[in-house]
C-alpha cells in the first residue's frame, strides 16, 4: 500500500508544532526517509512535490543532497511545476564544487531556445545563480540573442545573466560589448539597471572595453538628468528621489569613465552639480544620491568650483545628526585630504568635534582624518585635542593616537621645548602603547637640545617619583637622570618651579627603579647604567652606588649581570677610567629616513610593524626588515670590553688608540644547516672604508633533492644600513650541485654591536619551508 | 560588491543566509556569530557601519530582526542601508505583516 506523501504545507505544520529540537529532528528524519524511498521508486507525479519538502527542509539547515539527480530530472520533464520546482532545487543544492551542476547544461540550452517565457526565465535564473565557467562559456551565445528578444521580462534577466557570465569569464567580453550600446536606450529601469552593471563590470575588467564606452558618456548624462528633473513618479520615487538605486550606478560608472579623462569630465561637470544642487537629502535617499556625487566628483578631473562645493557638502554633512551621514562624510574627507588639503581644513573643527563622539567607527575616523590634517599652523591646538582624546579614548585606538600626536610633534614641534613636553605628556598618559623606538627618539632629543637638559632632567625626575610604572617614561627618566644628574642637584631652573633634591633621594629612586617587579629587563638596564654614571656626576660618596652594583654582579638575568661585573671592575681596577669613560656622551646619530617612511604611514590605521619586502636587484633603498630592535641604543657604546684576565687587559685597552690594524681576515662562520641545506657566511671588511663590512652568503645543497625558489632575506638593527644584491640564482641543484651566493653590504657608521637576522624559504622535498633565525656568535671584528 | 546577506534574530539564530562568495559551512557559523554579536553590542546612537576584518557590515534593525549585509569597500553604504530597507517592503508586500510599523 501506497502512503500518500504529504503536501508541503502540512509538512511544514507538523515541524513547526513540534515543542523541541528533538521532536523537530524526528519529524524531518522521518521524512526525508519517505522522501528518500519516493526517489527510488521513481514516481514521476510526484517528484516535485518531494522536492519542495527536500527543499524547506535543506532551508532549515539540514543535509539535502540525495536530492542532487532528482533536480536534473524534474528540469528535463516537460511540465511547468516540475521545471520550476527543479530549477529551484538546482540553485540551492548545485554549484559549482558538484560534478553533477554540468549535466544542467543541456538542459538549460533547450530551454533556452524554446521561446516560453517563463522557462526561459527560470532557466536564465538558474544560469545567472549557479552557472560555472564552463557553462558560462556554452552557454554565452544563447544568452546574447536573447538580450534583443521582444519581453523584456527576458530581457531583463538576460542582461543580469551576462553580468554573472562577465564576473566568471572575463573573455566573453566581446560577446556582451555590442548589444550594450542598444539596451542603453531602454525605458524599463529593471534592464536599464542591469545594462548599467554590465557596463561597469566591461569597464572594470578590460581596459578596451573603458575606451569605447566613453563614447556613451553623453547618453548616460541625459538618462540621469531626466531622472533628476522628473517629478513624482509612482512607479520609482523613494523618499521623493526618482529611482535612488539608478541614480547611484550611473554616477559611480560615470566615475569610472572619467577618471583620468579630460574629456568625459568635463561633460559630466554641468550634471554633477546640477545632481549635487538639486536632490532632496532630508531623507536617506537623497543623502546617499549625494554621497555617490561627492565620491564621483573626487574622482574624475572636475572643475576646482565644483570640487569646493563637494568639500562643502562634506561638510554639511558632518554637521548633521544623523550618524551614518557623518560617518560616510568623515570617510570621504580623509581621502580627500591629500588633494584638497585647505579645503579641508576648513572644517577642522567640526572634526575635532566629533572626536569626542561616543561611537567607535566614528572616533577612529575623526582621529585619522583630525591626524592627517595637523600641520605647522595648528599643531599646538590640534596636539592639545588629541592629548585630551587620548586620555579618554578606548583602549584599542590609544596606540594610534598616541604615535599620531608623537609623529605630528617630530614634523611640525615650533620648539624643542614644547617637543619634549608633549613627548612627556604623552609618555605619561598612554606610556605602554607608544612605539618601541619613541624612547630612543626622545632620548636622542634631550641629548641635541643643550640648553634643555636641566629642564628635561627636572621634569623626567618629578614625572619619575610620581609614577614608575610606565616602562617608556621610565627608560627615558632613568637615562636622563644618569647623563644630567648633576644638574639636577644643582637647585635652581628658571623654567620650572624651585626642585631642592638630594642625592640620596636620587639614588633612593634609582634603586626602587631597579628592585621594582614592575620594571623590565631593559628598563633594569637603564637604571643600573644610570647609577653608575651617577658615581661620577655625585659630589658626594659613591660607596652605596657600589653596594648596588656589586649585588647585581649574581643577578640572574644575563645582560644585568654582565654589566654590573663590568661596572665593579671599572671600580676595582680601573677607577682612574672611571670619570673619562662615563662622561656624558656625545650625541648619537640616528637613521634620519625613517621620519619620512612613517610620515606617509600615518594616515593609515594600524602603523604595521613588520613588513616583510623581498629582495630587489641593485636595491639601493634602505630596506628595514623584521624591526630590530636595540633597546640600548639609548647609551649607545657600553664601556670597552673589560677583560678580566689580567695583563691581557691592558694590552687591549692601549692597543685602542693606536695606529689602525691591518684588516684581519675574518674566520667564515656556519649559520644554518638542515637536511644536507648549508648556509656559510664570509666576511670581508675593506680597510679604504670602515664602516663597511661586506657579507657573502653561500647556499650548499649536499642532499638528494634539489631546492628550488630560495630567498634569502636578512634585516639589521635601525641604526645600520643593509643592501642585498641579487642572488646568483634560486636553485640549488641536488649532490653538492652549484652554490647560490648572495652579497649584503652592511654599514655600521656607528660601530655598534652587529645583530643579523636571516630569513629563508625555499622548496625541499616537496615541502615548502621557511626558517627565521638570528645569527648568533658573530666574531667581534664585523662591527667594530 | 555585495558579499553576504544575512537575516539574524536577537537571539543570534540566523533565519536567512546568503553568501555570495564561497565560504565554508564552519566558518559561515563563526562569521555569523561574530557579526551579530558585533551588531548587538551597538547601541541606538551610534552609525549602522562598522568595520569587521576587511568587510564592511551595514546592518538594521527592525523590531527583534537584524538584517546585516556585508560589503567589500567599493559600495556606497548609504545606498546599501536603502536597499536593506526596500527589500523589507517588498516581502511585506507580498506575504504582509512581515513588520508591523515600518
Amino acid at each position: 500500500m501506497v502512503v500518500p506523501s504529504l503536501k508541503l504545507q502540512d509538512l511544514i505544520e507538523e515541524i513547526r508544532g513540534a515543542k523541541t529540537q528533538a521532536q523537530e529532528r524526528e519529524v524531518i528524519q522521518k521524512e526525508c526517509a519517505h522522501i528518500r524511498a519516493s526517489f527510488r521508486d521513481g514516481d514521476p507525479l510526484h517528484r516535485h512535490r518531494q522536492l519542495a519538502k527536500l527543499l524547506y527542509v535543506h532551508m532549515l539547515g539540514y543535509p539535502a543532497h540525495f536530492g542532487q539527480m532528482e533536480c536534473l530530472k524534474l528540469i528535463a520533464s516537460p511540465r511547468f511545476t516540475d521545471k520550476r520546482v527543479g530549477y529551484l532545487g538546482a540553485m540551492l543544492l548545485l554549484d559549482e564544487r558538484q560534478d553533477a551542476h554540468l549535466l544542467i547544461t543541456n538542459s538549460i540550452k533547450n530551454d533556452l531556445s524554446q521561446g516560453i517565457q517563463a522557462v526561459q526565465g527560470l532557466a536564465l535564473c538558474t544560469l545567472s545563480t549557479m552557472g560555472s565557467a564552463e557553462m558560462c562559456r556554452d552557454l554565452a551565445t544563447e544568452v546574447e540573442k536573447l538580450l534583443l528578444q521582444p519581453s523584456s521580462y527576458v530581457r531583463k534577466k538576460a542582461v543580469l545573466t551576462a553580468v554573472h557570465m562577465i564576473r566568471k569569464v572575463p573573455e566573453l567580453s566581446n560577446i556582451f560589448l555590442p548589444p550594450c550600446a542598444q539596451l542603453l536606450h531602454e525605458r524599463h529601469h529593471g534592464i536599464l539597471l542591469g545594462t548599467i552593471t554590465l557596463i561597469t563590470e566591461l569597464c572594470e575588467r578590460s581596459p578596451a572595453a573603458l575606451k569605447h564606452f566613453r563614447k556613451v558618456v553623453p547618453q548616460l548624462v541625459k538618462i540621469l538628468r531626466t531622472l533628476v528633473t522628473t517629478g513624482y513618479s509612482t512607479e520609482h520615487s523613494i523618499s521623493g528621489v526618482s529611482d535612488p538605486f539608478l541614480q547611484v550606478r550611473i554616477l559611480r560608472l560615470l566615475r569610472i569613465l572619467g577618471r583620468n579623462h579630460e574629456e568625459s569630465s568635463e561633460t559630466m561637470n554641468d550634471l554633477l552639480a546640477q545632481v549635487a544642487t538639486n536632490t532632496d537629502t532630508s531623507r536617506n535617499a537623497g543623502s546617499a544620491v549625494l554621497f555617490e556625487t561627492v565620491l564621483t566628483i573626487m574622482d574624475i578631473r572636475s572643475a576646482p568650483g565644483l570640487r569646493v562645493l563637494a568639500v562643502n557638502i562634506l561638510g554639511r554633512f558632518l554637521l548633521n545628526n544623523d550618524k551614518n551621514i557623518r560617518y560616510v562624510a568623515l570617510t570621504s574627507l580623509l581621502r580627500m585630504v591629500q588633494s584638497d588639503h585647505s579645503a579641508v581644513q576648513r572644517h577642522r573643527p567640526t572634526v575635532v568635534e566629533c572626536l569626542r563622539e561616543p561611537d567607535a567607527s566614528l572616533s577612529r575616523r575623526a582621529l585619522e582624518l583630525s591626524l592627517a590634517l595637523v600641520n605647522s599652523s595648528n599643531v599646538r591646538a590640534m596636539t592639545q585635542e588629541l592629548q585630551s582624546f587620548l586620555e579618554s579614548c578606548p583602549p584599542d585606538l590609544r596606540a594610534d593616537c598616541a604615535s599620531g600626536i608623537l609623529l605630528a610633534a617630530e614634523r611640525f614641534a615650533p620648539t624643542k621645548r614644547w617637543h619634549i613636553d608633549t613627548i612627556l605628556r604623552v609618555l605619561t598618559t598612554a606610556g605602554i602603547y607608544v612605539r618601541d623606538d619613541a624612547v630612543a627618539n626622545l632620548t636622542q632629543l634631550i641629548g641635541g637640545a643643550q640648553e634643555l637638559h636641566a629642564y628635561s632632567v627636572r621634569r623626567l625626575y618629578s614625572a619619575l617619583a610620581e609614577d614608575i610604572s610606565q616602562q617608556p617614561l621610565v627608560q627615558v627618566a632613568a637615562w636622563c637622570i644618569g647623563e644630567y644628574g648633576d644638574l639636577l642637584l644643582e637647585g635652581s631652573c628658571e623654567e620650572t618651579e624651585p626642585l631642592q633634591v638630594e642625592e640620596e633621594e636620587v639614588l633612593a629612586l634609582l634603586e626602587k627603579v631597579l628592585q621594582s617587579h614592575m620594571s623590565q629587563p631593559a628598563t633594569r638596564g637603564y637604571a643600573l647604567t644610570a647609577l653608575m654614571k651617577l658615581s661620577t656626576r655625585l659630589r658626594g660618596d659613591s660607596n652605596r652606588i657600589r653596594q648596588v652594583v656589586s649585588i647585581y654582579g649574581s643577578c640572574l638575568d644575563v645582560e644585568l649581570q654582565q654589566r654590573a661585573v663590568e661596572y665593579n671592575t671599572l671600580f676595582q681596577k680601573y677607577d682612574h677610567m672611571r670619570a673619562a669613560i662615563l662622561e656624558k656622551m656625545p650625541l648619537v646619530e640616528r637613521g634620519g629616513s625613517q621620519v619620512d617612511g612613517e610620515a606617509k604611514e600615518s594616515k593609515e590605521a594600524q602603523l604595521s610593524e613588520t613588513a616583510l619586502v623581498s629582495t630587489e636587484p641593485q636595491a639601493s633603498k634602505l630596506l628595514d626588515l623584521l624591526d630590530l630592535l636595540d633597546g640600548t641604543s639609548g647609551d649607545a657604546q657600553p664601556p670597552p670590553p673589560l677583560d678580566p684576565s689580567p695583563g691581557g687587559a691592558l694590552v687591549h685597552l692601549l692597543d685602542l688608540p693606536g695606529a689602525p690594524p691591518p684588516p684581519p681576515s675574518i674566520p667564515n662562520l656556519r649559520v644554518f644547516e638542515r637536511e644536507g641545506l648549508q648556509l656559510n657566511l664570509s666576511f670581508v671588511r675593506p680597510s679604504g672604508t670602515p664602516a663597511l663590512l661586506l657579507i657573502m652568503v653561500t647556499a650548499t645543497n649536499t642532499s638528494g633533492a634539489d631546492v628550488t625558489h630560495f630567498i634569502c632575506q636578512a634585516a639589521v638593527p635601525k641604526s645600520f644600513q643593509l643592501q642585498l644584491q641579487a642572488p646568483s640564482g634560486d636553485t640549488l641543484p641536488a649532490q653538492g650541485g652549484l652554490p647560490v651566493t648572495q652579497l649584503l653590504r652592511i654599514l655600521n657608521p656607528n660601530k655598534a654591536p652587529l645583530r643579523l637576522k636571516l630569513r629563508l624559504t625555499y622548496n625541499h622535498f616537496g615541502q615548502s619551508v621557511q626558517e627565521i633565525f638570528e645569527v648568533n656568535n658573530l666574531p667581534v671584528e664585523t662591527w667594530q | 560588491m555585495i558579499k553576504f546577506f544575512l537575516m539574524v534574530n536577537k537571539q543570534g539564530q540566523t533565519r536567512l543566509s546568503k553568501y555570495y562568495e564561497h565560504v565554508e559551512i564552519n566558518k559561515r557559523t563563526l562569521l555569523e556569530t561574530e557579526v551579530i554579536r558585533s551588531c548587538l553590542s551597538r547601541s541606538n546612537e551610534q552609525c549602522s557601519f562598522i568595520e569587521f576584518k576587511d568587510f564592511k557590515l551595514i546592518y538594521r534593525q527592525y523590531a527583534a530582526l537584524f538584517i546585516v549585509v556585508g560589503v567589500n569597500d567599493t559600495e556606497n553604504e548609504m545606498a546599501i542601508y536603502e536597499f536593506i530597507h526596500n527589500f523589507v517592503e517588498v516581502l511585506d508586500e507580498y506575504f504582509s505583516r512581515v513588520v508591523n510599523n515600518v
